[in-house]
């Protein structure tokens, strides 16, 4: 088994420190939010956790162009292990959400159409994975999912704006929201800074995680070969 | 397809040939797969009435699980119609991409020296004819048991452009997953999810419709179907080719 490359340990440490700073700043550091207590503290890793997972779908679907105008393999290999990624935070997104709405909105869930959008996300990936897994021939497994990846992630925002035209109550708390949304706040300074700090540690946990499924991808096929070759001798 | 098949042409030809066809070949090759489609059906007619029945038997479960008294119908039968027509077209879909795989016409087609996008909008437009044709009998069943006027000029538009939305996007998924090991299954839960943009204002377009909304709140649904249309189209048409690559 190869060793660890260098700079992947390095960046396991930094993820690693960036995350306990993030959490200093999000538990601690930030200030109670007035109205609605500490229960607003899920926010900070919420839309962080939103955040990486439309960036792994945004990876997915240019991994997926670049795979389908050149063939390189490695891209695919991207696409899948990004998808992987971006399903599992897409998921914390949608459940912080839920323990988030569930003291502001009074309900777990209200089909609001950022919250449908989400889950319909969710939805096409996790579909994507069936599709690979449903396909032997690894060559037009990549082919399909790369075709796939594209297509699910044109669909995403156009779900959003269909439903969108519809009143929303999820707060936009960022850039010009409407004020009267259900648990709507103005961030503090202090707030601020937990909130990008959270952004900018998921962001370096989604490139660890990246490269250690890249990774393990690796050493999955080698011991697909291994086994290939005891079974020929 | 003999048509296509004889303009085949022997030697090193047949790669300037299939790009250099004009217009007039494309569409030539284009019919040339729908004549296909609806000869095939015409003699088998498994297609079709398998998409009937399901859709009637759809309608029928609806009936009992909301109760269609008059005043529920009026709110719910553009749901209705969306999910029987949705549901029965996945039906028609897998089993239109299963036929062409199951007997090698697929590779039959493959080899066609005609571009690789006639064959999908070949199979489009073939798909599109079906799910219009059980429409065509769903709606009018559906107005006598209903007692409910569907033949509005409004609501047949928005019918037929969500069906074109909805197959531009089902033929290029059923043509992937009719790859699949489990086909019959993955249809849907690939193509409900990303098919989601076309169907929601088509359902509203039709409510607004059926409610006799005034036409300025039924218009931005209207121009999100259309937009919808041509951007899945466009996409498909442009990935297609790597779907059906060997």
């Amino acid at each position: 088994m190869e060793p660890m490359p260098k700079a992947l340990k390095a960046l396991n440490w930094i993820t690693g420190a960036l995350f306990v700073v993030a959490l200093y700043l999000v538990l601690i550091f930030a200030p109670r939010e007035a109205v609605m207590g500490d229960v607003q503290r899920v926010f900070y890793f919420h839309v962080a956790a939103g955040w990486v997972g439309a960036l792994a779908f945004l990876v997915t679907a240019i991994a997926g162009g670049v795979y389908l105008a050149r063939g390189e393999r490695r891209w695919d290999l991207v696409a899948q292990a990004s998808v992987e990624i971006g399903v599992v935070f897409t998921f914390a997104n949608i459940v912080s959400g839920s323990v988030w709405a569930r003291p502001i909105w009074n309900t777990w869930w209200t089909w609001d159409p950022r919250l449908v959008t989400a889950t319909v996300m969710e939805l096409v990936y996790i579909a994507y994975l069936m599709l690979r897994q449903g396909i032997e021939d690894p060559d037009r497994r990549a082919r399909f999912g790369a075709v796939y990846g594209i297509v699910g992630f044109l669909s995403v925002p156009l779900t959003f704006l269909s439903i969108r035209i519809f009143r929303t109550i999820h707060p936009v708390v960022i850039g010009s929201g409407d004020p009267t949304a259900a648990g709507a706040f103005d961030m503090s300074p202090n707030m601020r800074v937990a909130f990008f700090f959270s952004l900018f540690t998921f962001t370096f946990v989604y490139a660890t995680l990246l490269w250690h499924r890249l990774r393990l991808q690796r050493f999955s096929e080698k011991v697909e070969q291994m086994k290939m070759k005891i079974l020929s001798v | 397809m003999p048509e296509a098949g004889s303009t085949r042409v022997v030697g090193d030809q047949p790669v300037v040939h299939r790009r250099t066809g004009g217009l007039g070949a494309y569409l030539r090759s284009i019919g040339a797969i729908i004549w296909k489609d609806l000869v095939a059906e015409l003699r088998s007619r498994e297609l079709l009435s398998a998409m009937l029945v399901f859709a009637l038997l759809v309608v029928l479960i609806f009936n009992f699980a909301l109760e269609l008294d008059i005043r529920t119908r009026e709110t719910v039968t553009s749901g209705v119609l969306w999910v029987t027509f949705a549901f029965a077209g996945t039906l028609g879909l897998n089993r239109s991409m299963a036929v062409e795989k199951d007997r090698g016409c697929l590779d039959g087609l493959l080899l066609v020296p005609v571009d690789r996008t006639a064959i999908y909008f070949g199979k489009v437009i073939g798909n599109l004819v079906f799910m219009l044709i059980v429409e065509a009998i769903v709606l009018p069943l559906y107005s006598v048991l209903y007692n409910i006027n569907l033949f509005q000029p409004g609501l047949l538009a928005v019918i037929l452009l969500g069906s074109i939305g909805y197959v531009a996007v089902g033929t290029l998924l059923s043509s992937m997953a009719v790859h699949a090991r489990t086909r019959d299954v993955l249809l849907p839960i690939l193509l409900f999810p990303v098919v989601l943009p076309v169907l929601v204002p088509a359902i509203k377009a039709s409510n607004g419709f059926l409610q006799g909304f005034e036409m300025a709140e039924i218009l931005p649904w209207l121009n999100l179907l259309i937009v919808y249309d041509v951007i899945f189209m466009a996409v498909a048409f442009m990935v297609f080719d790597y779907v059906v690559e060997e």
